[in-house]
């Protein structure tokens, strides 16, 4: 039981960081952790993938003179590679916005954004109710 | 040379607006960058007929990306259905750009055009890559270049109103998680096939029975694409990106964004996933069949209570949406056949709609709400005309292009699901026209702003709205290429066995 559990040791630890990482996006309330979140939800999929590769005994896979040698699948890791560049455009989009909310609204805690929004909201209301009192004068 | 033009056109729809797009960011006049991105989206649409005309009479094109042969080389397909969503995404690309002309210069400052444009570009690349590719994970890197230049387009809406900055961030925030699950989909699927082509995943799925992995790795995919196409729950992001992108951005982003993506669900679920009949049969009927019942409502009565306009259009766009998976979900050539008719229809509807109310805001310089429509169809009859023509085609009234695809979609429910469903579908169209008649009411009959009363409209924006207005009625008289290209996509879709 325990070795069969040892035995898919990193299985474990993508459930275990995806869940966390899925956990902090939903959860948090801050823009920048939410990122962090998403990150470490990321990299566990990496994981996943580079695990799926690695085969027992097996190494890198360069042609040698000894034809018996295992290979490792190679092509999780390009496809990792390509994923790797998507994560990190995406973290600096997402790092670009939380940058330009946090000169506009001076905070990137969303509770703090979500009441200056309704603030904004209850302004053009009333701006609206009065342009509409002086239309009907 | 033709011939290596003509040879080469799958990969050169691609390639030409994401090799502009990079050319486009340079150029520094924004007059110029607009002549640009119109010519691109002009060649893209070419091609993209070009290409219709050849899959007419090859009936299905496959392109080895870089002569690395298929299954281990990357794969681009254009067959009956994937050329579908390529006409509507270059087409209302062509007419949103000529629509944008002055549009973009009133929203967004002179340095930042040409950025835009370049964006836009970008994301049509991604779109139509996104919809040719034939491998899983090629489809995973299209799906974010186009929604990443999304999310940067719609930031672009910041310098109207800050809102479009956590709009665009929930879109990235939402939109990355629902990739991410479609990766991990892929990569337990890729486990036990051992390939990423799409049609080779098929032929391995049949050789194997089901597994934990397969229903794993399928609801993964399909979850992770259901977020990219704001299926009802997965919804959230899309009315408030709609609302707050640049005007020009909405119309873009409304007709063609998340059509891509039901094609995505639509090809999983019916040409990748065929060998396990059994998962694709339970998840159809137990859930997205009642989701799409729910987005149906759900999106209809948000929009009745909703009051400002792009939002009201988002949340309308929801049900549309849920009408689109609800005929894929009843799973049946003709049901399936209405759902790619809905796709295209409804890409002209939206399209139109909120080309309306763009130049309605371009005129009176404001965001639209109800209260702003207020006589202003008095002010511009030829907006109001063509508004009110994609409201009754929205409404699905005869004579209009939406009326085609009810009426096809009405027509599978009931034979074969019975009266029941087809009662909601009339039910819901009928509660549309609630929201509908609410503007069309306050735009004719409410008395008419003594500033607004100087309006006049110009050649330069109705164009376009007349031009796509004047397809929704066409479609509506005649719409044989729709249908027939729709049903030659369910049939090549869902094959010989149903």
């Amino acid at each position: 039981m325990i070795t069969s559990a040892m035995g898919i040791w990193n299985y474990w630890i993508v459930f275990i960081l995806m869940m966390i990482g899925l956990f902090i996006v939903i959860g948090r309330k801050n823009l920048l952790k939410k990122i962090v979140g998403l990150t470490i939800f990321q990299t566990s999929v990496f994981l996943l993938y580079i695990t799926l590769g690695k085969i027992t005994g097996g190494t890198a896979p360069i042609l040698t003179e000894n034809s018996s040698t295992i290979y490792s699948n190679p092509l999780p890791h390009v496809l990792i590679l390509t994923a790797i560049v998507v994560g990190v455009a995406t973290t600096a989009l997402a790092l670009a916005l939380v940058v330009r909310i946090n000169s506009i609204y001076g905070s990137i805690e969303e509770d703090d954004i979500s009441a200056h929004d309704l603030i904004d909201y209850h302004d053009q209301n009333n701006t609206l109710k009065k342009s509409i009192l002086q239309n009907s004068k | 040379m033709i011939d290596i033009f003509i040879n080469n056109l799958p990969i050169l729809i691609v390639t030409v607006p994401l090799m502009m797009s990079l050319f486009v960011v340079l150029v520094t006049n924004s007059y110029l960058s607009f002549l640009l991105t119109l010519a691109t989206t002009f060649i893209t649409f070419l091609i993209a007929i070009l290409l219709y005309q050849e899959v007419q009479s090859y009936s299905s094109i496959s392109y080895a990306l870089g002569n690395w042969l298929p299954p281990l080389g990357i794969e681009y397909i254009i067959d009956h259905v994937s050329i579908i969503p390529i006409i509507i995404i270059s087409g209302i690309g062509f007419l949103a750009t000529l629509f944008a002309y002055k549009i973009m210069p009133s929203e967004l400052s002179d340095s930042s055009i040409s950025k835009t444009y370049g964006l836009w570009l970008l994301a049509i690349s991604g779109l139509i890559g996104l919809v040719t590719t034939g491998d899983a994970f090629n489809l995973f890197v299209f799906l974010e270049i186009s929604s990443l230049a999304s999310v940067a387009l719609v930031a672009m809406g910041a310098k109207q109103d800050r809102q479009a900055l956590i709009a665009a961030y929930n879109y990235l925030i939402i939109g990355a998680v629902g990739a991410t699950f479609y990766v991990i989909g892929v990569g337990l699927i890729y486990a036990i096939t051992g390939t990423l082509n799409l049609a080779d995943i098929t032929s391995k799925l049949a050789l194997m029975e089901d597994n934990r992995a397969l229903i794993a790795g399928f609801g993964f995919m399909v979850v992770g694409i259901m977020v990219k196409a704001a299926v009802f729950p997965l919804h959230i992001w899309l009315p408030r990106a709609y609302a707050y992108a640049p005007s020009a951005v909405s119309i873009l982003l409304a007709a063609t964004a998340t059509k891509a993506s039901l094609y995505i669900l639509a090809r999983i679920l019916f040409s990748v996933f065929l060998p396990s009949e059994n998962i694709v049969s339970f998840t159809l009927t137990y859930i997205i069949l009642p989701l799409s019942v729910f987005a149906m409502f759900g999106g209809t009565i948000m929009a009745i209570y909703e009051k400002d306009i792009k939002r009201l259009l988002a949340h309308s766009s929801i049900a549309q949406i849920g009408y689109i998976t609800l005929a894929f979900s009843i799973g049946t050539k003709s049901s399936v056949a209405a759902g790619f008719i809905h796709m295209s229809n409804h890409a002209l509807i939206k399209g139109g709609l909120f080309m309306a109310i763009t130049s309605i805001s371009y005129y009176i310089q404001k965001r639209v709400t109800i209260e702003n429509l207020s006589g202003l169809g008095k002010a511009m009859p030829i907006t109001f005309c063509c508004f009110i023509i994609c409201s009754l085609s929205l409404a699905g009234l005869p004579l209009t292009a939406g009326f085609i695809s009810k009426l096809y979609l009405i027509k599978s429910a009931i034979s074969s699901e019975g009266l029941w469903l087809s009662f909601m579908i009339l039910f819901s169209s009928a509660l549309s026209l609630i929201y509908l008649w609410k503007m069309i009411e306050t735009l004719w009959l409410s008395p008419l702003n003594k500033k607004d009363i100087k309006i006049k409209e110009k050649p330069v924006i109705y164009s376009s709205l007349l031009l796509i207005t004047f397809l929704n009625i066409y479609f509506g008289l005649d719409a044989s290429l729709i249908v027939n290209s729709s049903f030659n996509a369910s049939n090549l879709l869902l094959g010989i066995n149903k």
